[in-house]
């Protein structure tokens, strides 16, 4: 059954991404991009993580892919223009980077060879003890002081956003 | 029924559940659209619809058919993936949401419960995942017309949603809280101790975020008096100017689901879901399973009822809001006393350890 839902959702993610690359309009690509999200969170759940899979929906598909296609239709944007050939810098970062993130998942994939197979996320988190109860449990005991900076960090973010605003009025 | 395996006998009765679940919300939103023009009807001293049928009882079937039989119109210069995808994300997202909802008593049947689709121990958060995956079809389906009063209506209402969205979850978080869980039933079962007393509007001191909600369900539902992407005097029909026949109606048939669902949530959460307002008084009155499953979503029916009349009702009263006051109302308002609703109730709860 897991490894249906994987097969599909995997795929669906991975098609969603590509296609995120080919779209010419940018409404298309979020749009793409929303498709990612939801096979994420269908993963998860699959995984057992059914928290992390609501919050994947409800924060990412739902709130910040949100404002990006409101931006866009906001700024009534065009076409993507391909006249131009692009920065430099990409050109110059691109293969490299690419080249760099292919070597750590492959040296990842290969030392961990062994546990692959075993792993047992799904058995886990089982629903003998809720989800959320675990995540909580966690965030607030041993990852509070983590917790509290990241919050900071987001207040920052905000009011940051309020003094730029505050500036075009 | 020996010879099913507990996995076949799970997986017929669910669709059975789904199959008729479906019908009879389908069924609600036709009737609840009578409802309104009937009541609003009589608010406005005049009769409603009342030629066809009884007391104008077959209206909504006729009118469903008349939108069937309309052609279809593809307008020119409309991007058409979209344009098709729009009102099918939007009934779609409409009518998933109903399937956590439990609207009855727990009965169990070979294991499976019979008056819940999914009993998820997450129901809340799912609910409130589908509500914001549902703002994509009024978005799309503004942008993809290629008509400004479309855009303008659906900006309108994206904004409006995304908005209403924080006073809305924040409102249950209090709940949550009591309830110390997100399982729909358990939220209801936190309840249901003795009757209406006990429930969250009342006895458990929610009654600022009961409030909080329903205006935030209301603007969430782009209903009166929030109902500025719609507003006729201003962008013709709103997202849905350039939809014609079937498509127009999906897009009605979700206003309404959403109605109904968001009901069933304030029912649920506020107001003992189906459990009686009498609490446990007259349990030796009606005492056979048949009867107790019947008298349960008799309440859950009575309450869901009794909130599309509100919502009605207040359509026929109150007049539409300006777009900066519903911003403001919004965010400066509903989500502080949200926030302080939400410290209250922790520091109760703490209090009382």
């Amino acid at each position: 059954m897991e490894i249906v839902l994987f097969l599909i959702f995997g795929l669906l993610a991975v098609a969603g991404a590509l296609n995120l690359l080919f779209q010419r309009h940018p409404i298309n690509s979020a749009l793409s991009l929303v498709v990612v999200m939801m096979s994420l969170a269908v993963l998860y759940w699959s995984l057992g993580a059914e928290f992390l899979a609501a919050a994947q929906v409800i924060v990412y598909a739902g709130a910040i892919m949100v404002l990006f296609i409101f931006v866009v239709m906001l700024l009534n944007a065009g076409e993507e223009d391909r006249s131009s050939h692009g920065s430099k810098i990409a050109y110059i970062a691109g293969i490299p980077g690419a080249a760099a993130i292919f070597c750590l998942l492959s040296f990842v994939f290969l030392s961990e060879r062994k546990h692959l197979g075993a792993t047992t996320l799904g058995g886990y988190l089982t629903s003998t003890v809720s989800n959320i109860t675990e995540i909580s449990h966690t965030l607030f005991t041993s990852l509070l002081l983590p917790f509290e900076v990241t919050s900071i960090l987001i207040l920052v973010a905000i009011l940051g956003a309020v003094v730029l605003a505050r500036k075009e009025l | 029924m020996t010879h099913l395996t507990n996995f076949e006998i799970f997986l017929l009765l669910t669709i059975v559940k789904i199959a008729i679940v479906l019908v009879i919300t389908l069924m609600a939103v036709a009737y609840t659209v009578l409802l309104e023009r009937k009541v609003l009807g009589r608010l406005q001293n005049r009769w409603g619809p009342s030629r066809v049928g009884p007391f104008g009882l077959l209206q909504p079937l006729v009118d469903g058919l008349k939108l069937f039989l309309k052609e279809d119109m593809m307008p020119l210069a409309v991007e058409r993936p979209l344009f098709i995808l729009a009102p099918i994300i939007a009934l779609g997202c409409a009518l998933i949401s109903i399937a956590v909802v439990p609207f009855g008593a727990l009965t169990l049947v070979h294991g499976v419960d019979l008056f819940q689709i999914a009993n998820l121990n997450i129901g809340l958060l799912v609910i409130l995942g589908v509500t914001s995956i549902g703002v994509y079809g009024i978005a799309l389906s503004g942008w993809s017309s290629n008509s400004k009063y479309s855009l303008f209506g659906s900006l309108r209402s994206t904004a409006q949603m995304i908005s209403y969205e924080l006073a809305l979850g924040l409102s249950l978080v209090g709940v949550v809280m009591r309830a110390q869980s997100l399982s729909l039933r358990d939220i209801v079962a936190s309840q249901s101790a003795h009757g209406a007393i006990s429930w969250n509007v009342f006895g458990g001191f929610q009654t600022i975020a009961f409030f909080i909600y329903l205006m935030a369900a209301y603007a969430e539902t782009n209903r009166s008096p929030f109902d500025l992407s719609e507003a006729e005097s201003e962008l013709v029909a709103g997202y849905h100017t350039e939809y014609s026949s079937m498509k127009f109606a999906m897009f009605f048939m979700a206003e309404y689901a959403n109605m109904i669902t968001v009901s069933c949530v304030a029912t649920l959460l506020f107001l003992g879901g189906a459990s009686s307002p009498l609490g446990h008084l007259f349990d030796g009155f009606a005492s056979g399973p048949i009867l107790t499953a019947l008298f349960s979503i008799a309440w859950f029916v009575a309450k869901v009822f009794s909130f599309l009349l509100l919502y009605i009702w207040v359509r026929g009263t109150l007049p539409r809001f300006r777009y900066d006051q519903l911003m403001g109302f919004g965010w400066k308002f509903l989500l502080p006393v949200a926030m302080v609703n939400i410290l209250a109730t922790a520091l109760a709860l703490a209090w009382h350890g």
